[in-house]
């Protein structure tokens, strides 16, 4: 591991962001403000005014716009930033999809928050997970630093020539967003090593002319649709390397699925984002009561990691338990579900036990978490109901 | 290649726990909207970092307005923090303004024994906190002595936070440093110091 010097911080999530964001120099950041989102881009618009970062910021009336300007700056070949949250999200899902299929590898910190009527501001994973189809990377993260971290990640991942795909990097809001930490900032030289320039392949050019985005025919849009789908297979091995080379200069190790307690588990709750990590906290008091109880956390959700079958496969557990921070109404825990499915995929046919707490910003303590792990039931409870 | 702690080394940190060698402190503060109860709660978790901790510090976020009653966390531990949910069972409750009492329970979920501050510049009832280590500061006056003002209010953070290194749980030149860090201005610290000096236990 290379020596240097490290300097840490004591920051909000949203300020970590916008450091990751600073170092990654996107050549174009356009953004509304939101809550719980707006400080990613107050401190951005700062850095920019105060000429610490030489980025072309794009002040838009919208969400809708802010995407178009994204998707406009990178069919030209720019690194591209911008951050959102809930309604502004929804509000630019048209252009969403535009960009995933356009493959412009766009990178977006989404700060969750919950959908109104019955205004929300707090943290809820829905407005990401309604977005799971649209074709971009998603990534969950749970403390500070890893916000941090999976959004310097995202650049070289998005930017990579096999996978060229816009990623999100997901975290919720108030409890990562506005909530300080001590933060360990990444070496400028370091990161400039890590992440080469950004080339996009098919971006418009003066001196070869070519249009994107005209007319296409069946005969050929379903072919745009598999690329996608292999680009987005693909994107799986190249997250797991450039995790490991983060890991190189860091020494912080992420990986899709990260384990806690699982080896001997009989038990293993299954969770994305700060509500795993207090799962583990309910997982340490019940292994004390000699609960054999084990975290497996999932860091993305598209594309849907490899890993997680594998390990699945080799670890002993004979019961599932799935927190789920979103709902699909009439369906079930969206996580929950496609859990089940590839439980299925790979035959195994084990009980599971879906949880659904969390929604709207709900506090969801760990002693409240330990309850529900111990209760025995199956099939789907609502903390709280 | 999946990243894994092992049940040994989580184990450990279970027996660190029982064996009270892992500390862990949860800080309550109470304030109005305007007295600086989040920047307080900030504060302590700087200086708790400065002294090698793990730290965190937030807010119950709503509809702050001036005046409101507001409530702010800070998480001191010796390890990483993996806790996002609220403090239900603090180790210590921090009363920025005296008249926020009448208006809610602030000694709820406060652990028997648990540390009390209080802003105040009258004598406290102490049978009303008999279950508890009950510590008063004037801070309104220090802040008022040391011109501390934003917009035209007294702003308590800093003699809050003086007085905090009192009860032991950040230390003073801790104080001092996350001061420095976050305003660095000689007369914030002069201001925690008298607040240090200041600070009784009933």
């Amino acid at each position: 591991m290379r020596e240097m010097q490290e300097e840490v911080v004591f920051v909000t999530g949203n300020e970590a962001v916008a450091r990751a964001v600073k170092l990654a120099k996107p050549n174009v950041i356009a953004a509304y403000p939101i809550t719980p989102q707006t400080e990613i881009v107050e401190v951005l618009a700062r850095y920019v005014e105060s000429g610490e970062l030489r980025s072309e910021y794009i002040h838009v009336e919208s969400e809708h716009s802010a995407m178009a300007a994204c998707i406009g700056a990178a069919s030209m070949g720019a690194r591209v930033f911008t951050a959102t949250a809930a309604h502004g999200f929804l509000y630019m899902c048209e252009m969403i999809f535009w960009a995933s299929i356009a493959r412009l590898p766009i990178v977006m910190a989404n700060v969750n928050r919950a959908l109104a009527p019955g205004w929300n501001i707090w943290a809820e994973l829905k407005d990401a997970m309604a977005h799971r189809d649209a074709g971009w990377i998603q990534f969950y993260t749970a403390s500070i630093q890893e916000a941090y971290d999976t959004t310097l990640m995202a650049f070289r991942v998005a930017e990579d020539r096999r996978v060229m795909l816009p990623t999100m990097v997901n975290l919720e809001g108030f409890v990562l967003s506005h909530v300080m930490q001590p933060l360990r900032l990444v070496d400028e030289a370091a990161y400039d090593e890590f992440l080469p320039p950004v080339r996009i392949p098919h971006a418009l050019n003066f001196e070869r002319p070519h249009t994107l985005g005209t007319l296409i025919s069946p005969e050929h849009n379903f072919l745009v649709q598999y690329d996608n789908n292999k680009c987005m297979r693909a994107a799986d091995d190249v997250i797991a390397e450039t995790e490991r080379e983060f890991e190189k200069i860091t020494g912080r190790r992420y990986r899709a699925v990260m384990k806690y307690r699982c080896e001997d588990a009989e038990t293993l709750v299954i969770a994305m984002g700060t509500l795993a990590r207090e799962a583990e906290v309910a997982c340490d008091s019940l292994r004390d009561k000699g609960e054999k109880i084990g975290v497996l956390r999932l860091r993305q959700l598209r594309p849907f990691p490899k890993a997680f079958a594998e390990e699945v496969k080799r670890l002993p557990a004979e019961r599932f338990i799935i927190i789920d921070r979103a709902y699909s109404s009439g369906y079930g825990g969206i996580l929950a579900e496609e859990v089940k499915a590839r439980l299925y995929d790979l035959g195994i046919i084990k009980e599971v036990k879906s949880i659904i707490a969390g929604l709207g910003g709900q506090d969801v303590p760990h002693e409240a978490l330990e309850k529900l792990f111990m209760d025995k039931q199956g099939g789907e409870t609502w903390y709280g109901v | 290649m999946v990243w894994s702690v092992s049940a040994k080394e989580a184990a450990s940190e279970s027996d660190a726990v029982r064996a009270g060698t892992r500390r862990v402190i949860e800080i309550r503060l109470h304030s109005r909207g305007g007295q600086g109860g989040v920047t307080a709660a900030k504060m302590l978790a700087v200086a708790a970092f400065l002294e090698g901790k793990y730290s965190t510090a937030s807010s119950f976020y709503g509809a702050e307005r001036r005046g409101a009653p507001t409530v702010s966390f800070t998480r001191i531990s010796d390890h990483e923090i993996r806790k996002y949910s609220q403090i239900r069972r603090p180790d210590c409750v921090i009363v920025m303004d005296p008249t926020v009492i009448d208006a809610v329970d602030v000694t709820e979920g406060l652990k028997p024994g648990g540390k009390l501050l209080i802003n105040t510049e009258n004598n406290i009832d102490a049978d009303k906190f008999e279950d508890y280590e009950v510590y008063t500061v004037n801070a309104t006056k220090i802040s008022l002595d040391f011109d501390l003002k934003v917009a035209g209010a007294p702003v308590l953070n800093v003699p809050i936070v003086g007085a905090v290194a009192k009860m032991g749980i950040v230390r003073l030149d801790a104080v001092r440093g996350a001061i420095l860090k976050m305003f660095p201005n000689e007369k914030n610290v002069a201001a925690a110091e008298v607040a240090y000096k200041m600070a009784a236990m009933l």
